[in-house]
């Protein structure tokens, strides 16, 4: 039995609730905590506006409630750790981010969040708030590509995030909204290698097992498996293998602009995401795909767990004009 | 043994249920780990920790009220999957005991029916896919096959139907929710969801066998 992972908490049972308050805390007056509920939502929100909420299980921050501001999420429903928030949440979210236009539901696709969020839906629709849902699948090591509804959510999630945040701050209808988002969602695509895995504070244990000397690539946020377990590799043979997946699945072509995102699963340097970033560029610049923005961070973590993701999502003139607005929000800020 | 069941034996029997999937919820935790992210043990103490405090803070007022009191403790204190399913399971399943003073084995191979209805409906999966219906499924036939029993005899049937049903899943590829991306990888464990199936309705079977 491994031993437990060191880390610097009180109560186990309480992670979520005390992180919460720091987040509060931490984001100066511009967030508010939903009373009563494990939720999140923007102080400054406009009169009318389409609302936008993401949420899911916590443990993955700043994903998602670090990305509620301006221009990004309206209010985030936050779960327990790794597990999906429950109804009771999202509704009392909902209604806190709710502006008289409707409200997108915008989270990874997982079963747990799908039944919970579509429970809330219904609960609702009841009270006649609209709501829409757009579920994020970019990992293409979930599934093939005709099975994308299998896929899972993964570091895609900012910059879907990103774009409905912006959509949402200028489109009037929630049609519109989801118009832009739905097409952000058919042009993202993910692939992540694990190096080490991450531990749920509760029960200390590792969600995986990785021996010393191996990665998995395609590995998912919680230890699913991936596409395939090897000696551990060069940086650029890593990016090789990762931009072979992801490049060919869309496919991505010449000519095409993109967004790229290389995201740390928590105890990745810095240095190493570079080293791998200088790789992916040589290799958009082989196949003539030009990139119009990079982001090289800490988006979506799973604890301690050590690994990164690469994203790229194909651009539009309307998809470049969302994400490219400034945005502002604890986990996220880019003018 | 009691062939039926009034309310506050519901209520000692969901009691019983909790403090006894609390005290094991290490055996689902481990199982959770071997094919998923290992939240699931954590996640139902969580629900039957919240099934308890309501019990305390609201006695039920009828055996429905009881059931759903749990199932609703447990879709907003587990949350996940697991909370949607097993919150789904019971409150769905509460609405057979409607204005019933007393419950027997018939009233309970209907309240495993119509739990596994809604469940179904709920989760989009079938039979087959290494999920909780693969132990809840077996348990609401068996509970059906012997209805004239008696809610002891009923409930032992369900429980012993949901441990084969276990046994079942380790040959099973999940093809649904975190464990589907193991694909041949997940044979040889057991599905969670359906462990915690079959220790629920054996703790309720060893509730209604002393009763």
């Amino acid at each position: 039995m491994a031993k437990a992972a060191k880390k610097i908490i009180n109560d186990p049972k309480k992670v979520v609730a005390e992180m919460l308050d720091g987040l509060v805390l931490a984001n100066d007056g511009r967030i508010a905590r939903v009373p009563g509920h494990a939720a999140i939502v923007r102080t400054d929100l406009p009169e009318s506006k389409v609302a936008v909420l993401i949420g899911g299980g916590s443990g993955h921050e700043p994903l998602f409630h670090g990305f509620v501001g301006r221009n990004m999420g309206d209010g985030a429903a936050c779960g327990q750790v790794f597990a999906a928030p429950s109804p009771d949440i999202i509704v009392a979210a909902a209604k806190a981010v709710h502006r008289g236009k409707g409200v997108l539901f915008l989270y990874g696709n997982y079963a747990g969040d799908t039944m919970n969020f579509d429970m809330a839906a219904e609960l609702l629709e009841d009270e006649d708030i609209e709501v829409r849902t757009v579920r994020i699948a970019d990992d293409v090591a979930a599934a093939p590509p005709e099975r994308k509804y299998d896929r899972r959510g993964i570091a895609g999630d900012l910059l879907m995030i990103k774009i409905a945040g912006g959509a949402a701050s200028e489109l009037e209808t929630l049609d519109d909204v989801v118009r832009v988002v739905e097409k952000a969602g058919d042009n993202v695509r993910s692939i992540g290698v694990a190096v080490s895995a991450g531990s749920i504070p509760e029960t200390g244990k590792p969600t995986f097992e990785l021996a010393d000397d191996e990665i998995e690539i395609g590995m998912g946020a919680h230890g699913e498996a991936g596409v395939s377990r090897q000696k551990l590799l060069p940086a650029d043979a890593v990016a090789d293998q990762l931009m072979d997946k992801i490049l060919n699945d869309l496919p991505f072509q010449s000519g095409d602009e993109v967004a790229l995102l290389i995201n740390n699963l928590g105890a990745t340097t810095m240095m190493e995401m570079l080293i791998v970033n200088r790789r992916i560029r040589q290799i958009l610049d082989e196949r003539g795909i030009k990139v119009h923005r990079t982001d090289v961070g800490t988006w979506l973590t799973v604890q301690e767990m050590a690994g990164f993701s690469v994203t790229l999502m194909k651009l539009d003139d309307e998809l470049k004009r969302y994400l490219d607005m400034p945005a502002e929000s604890l986990g996220y800020s880019r003018m | 043994m009691a062939a039926t069941l009034e309310k506050d034996d519901v209520v000692a029997m969901l009691r019983h249920v909790s403090e006894r999937l609390i005290a094991q919820v290490d055996i689902l935790t481990d199982a959770d780990l071997a094919i998923g992210d290992g939240d699931h043990g954590i996640g139902m103490q969580r629900g039957f920790e919240g099934t308890l405090e309501s019990f305390d803070a609201t006695p039920p007022e009828n055996i429905e009220a009881a059931f759903k009191a749990m199932g609703t403790a447990i879709l907003s204190k587990t949350g996940g999957a697991a909370g949607a399913i097993f919150g789904t399971l019971f409150r769905a399943g509460s609405k057979v005991t409607a204005g019933k003073e007393t419950i027997g084995g018939a009233d309970i191979a209907a309240f495993l029916e119509t739990g596994l209805e809604a469940v179904l409906k709920r989760g989009g999966v079938t039979e087959g896919q290494k999920t909780i219906i693969d132990g809840l499924a077996p348990a609401a036939r068996a509970a059906r096959a012997k209805e004239a029993e008696g809610a002891d005899a009923v409930l032992s049937a369900a429980a012993d139907a949901a441990v084969a049903g276990v046994e079942a899943t380790k040959g099973m590829v999940a093809t649904t929710g975190k464990a589907r991306s193991l694909g041949e990888r997940s044979l040889g464990h057991p599905d969670p969801g359906a462990i915690s199936v079959s220790l629920i309705l054996k703790a309720m079977q060893d509730f209604a066998a002393r009763a």
